[in-house]
């Protein structure tokens, strides 16, 4: 690209043309390059979650027929009700992933509340108050940044099972009523790690907007109740909304702190995926990612569209 | 009492945060407390934990063993050292890789036309969303000796003719290194991105209007001027990569051994939370250390909230 400055008259070229790294040819190249390392292993599992062969090693062709049952032929699917969605049906039977399934999008979605909630709370008192314990309580949400997150997962293990033995022991709790790991342990310890991302997001937003408007509407003789729900919230929305998607996906995606905290029973799809990958591998796995790559993907994209027509309609 | 706390400022605020508090206090700093005092304590026969204040788990981390070859009661042996060695050179060398991977597609983004920008920063983001140990797993199926890289490597020697025996790739250093890339990629390109598009275009106008060429601008300008992104995308990157144990679990198999799988094995197999939790004392000791030197030389980025 040329740096005559004669280009720098030309209108219809405008500021790009001064840029002398527009459209380099290896930026453009390894940029590309990147997005192929990021999407080729996907799609390698997508494709994968048709194959016909069950150990899954090497792709087999998909699977060819349908019939009125699974026909198998050593390691081989021959043909199936399903055809090359075989893997898709077997999923759908499977009752493990169901429940897996039903408990990870219940310990999301009772954990986003709970950290939404509280976590806006805490940005509104880090914002707009002053107390005593502020400082602290501004530094400790620093601290799942900054610290492995398997540090804080032994922690809350030991935390529970020194405190459910000194409780089981000394209340003489046996069998069934004693407490133990389970879909509690692990809401909240999602909430915990959840928390300090909401409050963060939160109070980013709330830094960016005029306090006057609160201060009129108390001139106005709005009590504190009714300004926080007729200006402050309105005006936070937002901010609370990516601060709980941003806790939701969070807590989809947990492993680690679900491994140390799940019990019998709070199996969640990425223990579950966990547990079948040190053991047998077939494509039900990649049937499985598949449906969750999908789901996200589709539940992103109307997220998108939802918030781009707000934006058109404001 | 309503209308004295209606009227008492402090008191609304310590209110307002008192739940939040309550978890980061309960399951944050409780638990790192009560992981210090574990980390001194002895283990039980049965795998319990007896309180006492004791350096052991401390003295045999760095080296200090009483099962030797030899037959003397102690010797020294760098087991544990090394794998912390292992840990923070992969960690090291991850996030070099990152950078040199992020910053070059973070730049096309942060370049591209406006109306493109979003579609191209979703691109990355969709990898992200599909589960972590899903991605590990799409790594497994690339890796292996009968996988996709050796099927198609095979297919082009088949080409031109040349022999080819299958790489041996899955449970190797590399593989976990690759995997480790792969997963926290993003996090790395999302924080670039703010900072260089944050970049006033007549910054560049003047670099040129002054005769800086296309690389000098880069040195001079742009790079500067994205440091904060670069540091906290760091940061983002090393710890996690310090403490993770699946990647290694499922890519390294028992070859690569760093201390998250150490601490995983004390806590489930070997039964030794006493020993797990003086390792993971270390490696927070370890994490905080590296990011304390590296954000007093480069500032703490406010990107990392943005990410």
């Amino acid at each position: 690209m040329s740096h005559d400055p004669a280009h720098l008259t030309i209108p219809w070229k405008g500021v790009c043309g001064m840029n002398p790294h527009r459209r380099h040819p290896f930026i453009f190249s390894s940029a590309m390059l990147v997005y192929v390392f990021l999407y080729a292993p996907i799609i390698v599992l997508i494709l994968f979650s048709f194959n016909a062969s069950r150990a899954n090693v090497t792709f087999e062709g998909f699977v060819p027929t349908f019939s009125d049952k699974v026909v198998m032929d050593g390691s081989l699917v021959k043909a199936s009700p399903c055809g090359p969605f075989h893997w898709f049906c077997e999923l759908a039977k499977d009752k493990d992933v169901a429940e897996a399934a039903g408990n990870t999008l219940t310990i999301a979605i009772v954990s986003t509340l709970v950290s939404s909630v509280i976590g806006t709370m805490a940005a509104l008192a880090l914002q707009r108050y002053e107390f005593k314990l502020k400082p602290f309580s501004q530094l400790s949400l620093y601290i799942p940044i900054v610290i492995p997150e398997i540090v804080m997962g032994i922690g809350i293990l030991t935390l529970f099972s020194q405190l459910f033995g000194v409780i089981n022991g000394s209340l003489g709790l046996t069998g069934d009523s004693r407490l133990s790991m389970g879909l509690g342990t692990v809401i909240v310890s999602h909430i915990a790690f959840s928390v300090p991302f909401v409050t963060l997001v939160v109070q980013a937003r709330l830094q960016g907007f005029d306090k006057s408007y609160e201060e009129a509407a108390m001139d106005l003789g709005a009590n504190e109740w009714t300004t926080f729900r007729r200006v402050t919230l309105p005006m936070i929305l937002p901010g609370v909304l990516s601060g709980a998607l941003l806790a939701f996906t969070l807590s989809l995606d947990d492993f680690v702190i679900t491994f140390f905290t799940n019990g019998p029973g709070s199996t969640t799809l990425p223990i579950y995926v966990y547990g079948l990958l040190r053991r047998i591998i077939t494509p039900q796995v990649n049937a499985l990612s598949t449906v969750w790559i999908l789901t996200v993907f589709s539940v992103v994209l109307i997220l998108q569209w939802l918030q781009t027509r707000e934006a058109k309609q404001h | 009492m309503l209308k004295r706390l209606r009227e008492n400022k402090s008191a609304q605020g310590t209110l307002l945060a008192t739940p939040t508090m309550l978890w980061m206090i309960g399951l944050l700093i409780i638990p790192l407390l009560l992981t210090l005092v574990v980390s001194f304590g002895q283990r039980s026969p049965d795998g319990d934990v007896i309180y006492s204040f004791s350096l052991d788990n401390y003295i045999r981390l760095f080296g200090y063993s009483t099962d030797c070859d030899n037959g003397q009661a102690s010797c020294f042996d760098p087991l544990y050292l090394q794998i912390l060695w292992r840990s923070l050179t992969l960690a090291f060398n991850t996030t070099v890789l990152v950078i040199l991977l992020a910053y070059p597609l973070a730049y096309f983004i942060a370049r591209a036309h406006p109306l493109r920008r979003n579609t191209f920063l979703f691109m990355v983001l969709i990898p992200l969303w599909t589960n972590f140990v899903i991605r590990v797993y799409a790594w497994m199926m690339l890796l292996r000796t009968q996988g996709v890289i050796n099927l198609g490597l095979g297919w082009l020697a088949g080409l031109f003719n040349i022999p080819f025996t299958p790489l041996e790739m899955l449970y190797t250093p590399g593989a976990v290194l690759v995997g480790m890339v792969y997963e926290f990629l993003p996090f790395m390109i999302l924080p670039i991105y703010t900072s260089l598009e944050k970049i006033d275009n007549s910054l560049y106008e003047a670099a040129a209007d002054l005769g800086a060429n296309g690389l000098k601008t880069f040195a001079r300008v742009t790079l500067p001027l994205s440091m904060p992104g670069v540091v906290a995308g760091t940061i983002l990157v090393f710890i996690p990569v310090m403490g993770t144990f699946i990647v290694s679990d499922i890519l390294g198999g028992r070859q690569v051994i760093l201390v998250g799988n150490l601490i995983q094995r004390q806590f489930l197999d070997a039964r030794d939370p006493t020993f797990g939790s003086a390792a993971s004392l270390i490696l927070m000791i370890m994490t905080l250390i590296v990011t304390y030197f590296y954000t007093r030389k480069f500032g703490f980025g406010e990107e990392i909230v943005v990410a």
